[in-house]
């Protein structure tokens, strides 16, 4: 009898729980980011961002429009590389999601931000950060970091008021990312009295910098602007340590600006030498940034790199617009979406007329003892 | 001057490394006519092994000196990128051997990025930083740096070559590759063994790849799952370059490619007043590619038959 009891309770919980998932609703997130070559430690850690967001969600038992919402990461891949992120991008417009988080690179985000514009597909990236982005005034492109402008604009001021420089080099990695911080750089500068004695150009994929670094230490410098990723800075700062110009003050982004770079310099002593901006308030100073790490180790031991937090809030910034829609068709939360004002694990997200974060902080960090460390 | 000088270094330097990788190229190429496009992934392989043997041995060793890790590690990636290179060439290249030319080129394409994705699988996709094995501080030579690593590249590829130049010109095996390569079928009936032949010169294909990685490593300080395609692609243009199937040839077409690139980096800015920078290095290296090839199809050093191997 017992047995027959427990079946039949064991039966109807069966048919409820058969009644619960006709009440559930599928929302599926697409998630963009390079996860195979040079970049892909960086578009992991991402991914690793947006799929804690999805699992914190789906723990919260989200009710939308009366049904129960299952959230899904829909991940790609891009590669970094703009042919295949339009490609991808096609893709997650044809799979119908209800929004996109990503991309990493500004040079695959660019392109891609047209499509989802088209098919009307609301996308936040918590990485891309060339200005250009949000000037093309595309309705459904949305971005939670500082762009280039301030970073380029705050390291350029930096070295003219506080260092006090005269003479600098600028490189960058012809990226549009690269491009985009170098250039706000230089201008910058030179608006501030400085001297741009070199410009030279490299590659994302390079690794010998010798030539263009014993050309630059040809017009003797102060200080150089590198306007690239930590793959390509730190063997550069090794190369300056063999040119003995340890010296000279090595200005970065944030591309650049990562835990990695002391691994990746080998503890050049170039390292001491560096000062790098990146957008946002460092981990520490993000509102919830401890909290956040916590629980990121917790889930992806040792993965965190740069862009986490970001990718983070930019998936829940998407399910709170949702939820306050109390729709998850893009056509209903995009006008909310706009009008976020949330408190987010970085920062609070308040957008500006192109979609670009309202009063977006920036952080100088510098390096002693090979350990990133942002500076006042 | 001093700012020349260290261009020329940086260029001798670089230069090395494309020789290095070339003369692997030209080898293959010399016996087998195929175009090896998996050659820079055996680099990558070698180098990111021998990273691993560095790593397990300084924390089982602490204190040993950085050049015996070096020596061992170098010796276990030859192991490991010879048995490689061994199966790829039996598995992909010799059921494909009387194909038309363009079977064998597909699968080394296809070899190449297979090989790359299971690097990723294994070693993860982040860069990882080479340990400096040797010491770091340069030397300071008429204004112009030059470090111990960098000295050691020069060495390694000047030595390289002189142990290949013998192997091929002196040795009875050298004799058999020559013949080999002259005409597979006529050597078979002379009592050679091509099929050995081609095997041995893939695992010293093999072994040049790694030395060339390993070079690469300790000088950029970097490892990671796609850096031999870059360095392959440069060497093989040093290696049509010099002549493709020309041992002295891959040695010289990468030298000069290395010089070219980097004098051509440090002075096309000043020189076009600042119209063209050096993002125009490569574009530079190119033409005077193509001025060589219109004038000289076969390369520097021509393609002599009797010497390839």
């Amino acid at each position: 009898m017992q047995l027959k009891l427990s079946m039949l309770a064991g039966a109807a919980l069966l048919v409820a729980g058969g009644v619960a998932q006709a009440q559930e609703q599928v929302v599926k997130i697409g998630h963009v980011a390079p996860l195979s070559g040079p970049q892909a430690h960086l578009g992991k850690d991402n991914q690793n961002g947006a799929q804690m967001a999805i699992d914190e969600l789906n723990a919260q038992n989200i009710t939308i429009g009366g049904k129960k919402i299952k959230w899904q990461l829909v991940p790609e891949d891009d590669a970094a590389d703009p042919k295949q992120g339009t490609a991808v991008a096609q893709k997650l417009c044809d799979a119908k999601v209800a929004g996109v988080v990503g991309h990493l690179n500004s040079g695959t985000t660019i392109p891609a931000s047209k499509i989802y514009d088209q098919c009307g597909i609301p996308m936040v990236t918590g990485a891309a950060t060339n200005p250009e982005l949000t000037k093309l005034g595309r309705k459904h492109v949305f971005r939670i970091i500082a762009n280039d402008e301030a970073l380029g604009a705050g390291l350029a001021k930096y070295a003219a008021e506080t260092l006090k420089l005269k003479k600098v080099a600028v490189v960058d990695d012809r990226t549009a990312y690269g491009q985009g911080v170098a250039a706000v750089f230089k201008r910058e500068a030179q608006k501030l009295g400085l001297q741009v004695v070199s410009d030279q150009f490299t590659t994302d994929k390079a690794t010998d910098f010798m030539a263009i670094l014993t050309a630059i230490k040809s017009k003797a410098p102060d200080g150089i602007m590198y306007g690239g990723m930590d793959a390509q800075a730190g063997p550069m700062l090794r190369q300056l340590d063999q040119l003995g110009m340890s010296n000279v003050k090595f200005f970065s982004g944030d591309g650049s600006c990562t835990n990695e770079l002391p691994k990746l310099s080998a503890n050049a002593k170039s390292l001491a030498s560096v000062v790098c901006a990146e957008g946002g308030a460092s981990l520490a100073k993000m509102p919830k940034g401890e909290d956040w790490l916590k629980r990121y180790n917790a889930k992806y031991p040792g993965q965190y790199k740069l862009y986490g937090p970001y990718v983070y809030d930019a998936t829940m910034l998407l399910a709170d617009a949702m939820k306050r829609a109390n729709s998850v068709d893009p056509k209903v939360y995009m006008p909310v979406l706009e009008k976020s004002d949330f408190a987010g694990s970085t920062a609070k997200i308040v957008f500006d007329e192109r979609h670009d974060l309202k009063d977006a902080p920036i952080t100088l960090y510098n390096y002693p003892g090979n350990t990133k460390t942002p500076m006042n | 001057m001093d700012i020349l000088l260290q261009q020329i270094i940086n260029g001798l330097v670089l230069g090395s490394m494309y020789a290095l990788i070339a003369l692997g190229y030209t080898m293959v190429y010399g016996i087998i006519q195929l175009i090896n496009f998996a050659h820079g992934e055996v680099l990558m392989v070698g180098a990111l092994t021998s990273w691993s043997v560095v790593g397990l041995m300084q924390e089982s060793m602490p204190g040993a000196p950085g050049w015996a890790i070096l020596i061992l590690a170098t010796l276990i990636a030859c192991l490991v990128a010879a048995v490689l290179n061994f199966v790829i060439e039996k598995v992909a290249y010799r059921p494909l051997r009387n194909s038309p030319r363009l079977a064998p080129l597909i699968t080394a394409i296809g070899v190449s990025i297979l090989l790359q994705a299971i690097a990723m699988m294994i070693w993860r996709p982040s860069y990882k930083s080479f340990p400096s094995l040797l010491p770091t501080e340069p030397y300071q030579i008429g204004g112009a740096f030059i470090t111990p690593t960098q000295i050691m590249v020069l060495g390694v590829t000047a030595v390289s070559l002189a142990i290949l130049m013998w192997l091929v010109n002196f040795t009875r095996m050298g004799r058999a590759m020559r013949a080999t390569a002259e005409n597979p079928r006529v050597a078979g009936l002379m009592g050679v063994r091509p099929d050995m032949v081609i095997s041995a010169t893939f695992i010293i294909g093999a072994v040049l790849a790694v030395i060339a990685g390993v070079m690469l490593a300790m000088n950029y300080g970097t490892v990671y799952h796609t850096m031999g395609f870059l360095p392959g692609l440069k060497a093989f243009t040093a290696a049509v370059f010099g002549g493709i199937g020309n041992l002295g040839g891959a040695v010289i077409g990468g030298l000069l490619l290395g010089l070219i690139e980097s004098i051509g980096s440090g002075y096309i800015g000043d020189l076009t007043g600042g119209v063209l920078g050096s993002n125009y290095t490569d574009i530079f290296a190119f033409v005077v590619l193509i001025i060589i090839l219109t004038l000289r199809p076969s390369g520097l050093l021509g393609e002599r038959v009797a010497d390839r191997a």
